[in-house]
């Protein structure tokens, strides 16, 4: 069996944990809204599983310039690391939205690691509580960590798993009303990850839609 | 007397979760599925629905956008726009198309809630 084909979820699996990624990233838009004290606009999210050179490259195609990171680690019965990956020239425009604006440059400068920390924080681990609960398991978060650098930087992160990994590329943009700050969420994870994963997907559509098995196949 | 009820969501998974617990719930009302906004104004405009339970975050016209169609179709239908995103916005604005906010991930309990207050309000006990 190819690399390929040993990665490929089912459309249903897909549509899941697109659906999930949906709720998480919902929920967590609405807690950023609180935050930034602005509406926080969603795209519809797209989940593609590529490797990790196709993510570097998708993340090249629409992204040349610099960019800056939040970073964190999750571990349990999948384990891998979550990104929440910007434009670097957003990020003093988005300390702005955090800290109410008013403040001094100097002062944005220097809440910049924290201010970023606190929104990656408040992001991703929405994000991951929620799609962790809906699955009915539990993940331990660590400490978020502010990365600079290119895609290629940001998807090389040391030690690199043993079993190789792929890059679950959840692919959401994110924009604040009336502020030019627009983002992506990705996680990495190996393959023993991805093929558990797969195991709690569908225990999740079986109880989510379980008796309407039936249905699964008829035409959309 | 049976309900017809539209559901528009672009996940299939939400979309059998939702024909699950009406099965559960009203097992003899109608149910008709639509992917998109598109979709569900064509279906619409063929035949009127009562009920139309609406995914917010769909490509294309958003759920609050729909509902506003779908009003002016048919001004008696009853709305649920469903959507994890809480934010006061879309709060607001599907109260202000005259729809009800359901949080995703919809519960059997919270449909049903919104089911019951529809009959009662459409003169069925």
């Amino acid at each position: 069996m190819s690399e390929q084909s040993r990665l490929s979820l089912s459309e249903l699996q897909i549509d899941a944990l697109t659906e999930l990624v949906n709720i998480g990233v919902s929920k967590a838009a609405a807690s950023l809204r609180e935050l930034v004290d602005q509406q926080v606009l969603l795209s519809v999210p797209r989940v593609t599983l590529v490797s990790r050179a196709d993510a570097i490259e998708i993340l090249g195609n629409s992204e040349s310039r610099g960019l800056v990171a939040v970073h964190q680690m999750f571990e349990g019965d999948i384990t891998g690391r979550a990104l929440l990956i910007f434009p670097e020239i957003n990020s003093l425009e988005l300390v702005r939205a955090v800290t109410g604006g008013g403040l001094p440059l100097e002062d944005i400068i220097e809440l910049e690691q924290e201010a970023l920390a606190e929104t990656g924080n408040i992001i991703l681990n929405g994000c991951l509580a929620t799609i962790a609960n809906m699955l009915q398991r539990s993940l331990k978060m660590s400490l978020p960590e502010i990365l600079r650098g290119h895609g290629r930087d940001l998807f090389n992160l040391a030690p690199q798993p043993e079993a190789g990994d792929v890059v679950l590329f959840l692919y959401i943009n994110f924009a604040v009303r009336e502020r030019d700050i627009r983002g992506y969420i990705a996680m990495l994870m190996d393959m023993p990850s991805i093929e558990a994963l797969t195991g709690l997907l569908d225990e999740f559509i079986e109880r989510t839609a379980g008796g309407m098995a039936s249905e699964i196949n008829a035409p959309v | 007397m049976s309900f017809q009820v539209l559901i528009v969501d672009d996940s299939k998974l939400a979309r059998m979760a939702i024909a699950r617990a009406m099965n559960n719930l009203y097992p003899d009302w109608t149910r008709l599925e639509a992917t998109n906004a598109d979709e569900a104004v064509a279906l619409a405009q063929k035949q009127s629905f009562d009920i139309a339970l609406l995914d917010f975050n769909m490509p294309g016209r958003d759920g609050l956008q729909l509902a506003a169609e779908l009003r002016d179709l048919h001004p008696g239908i009853s709305l649920a726009v469903i959507s994890a995103n809480h934010q006061t916005e879309i709060v607001s604005q599907a109260h202000d198309v005259g729809a009800i906010f359901l949080p995703k991930p919809l519960t059997e309990p919270a449909l049903g809630q919104f089911l019951t207050q529809v009959k009662h309000a459409k003169g069925q006990s």
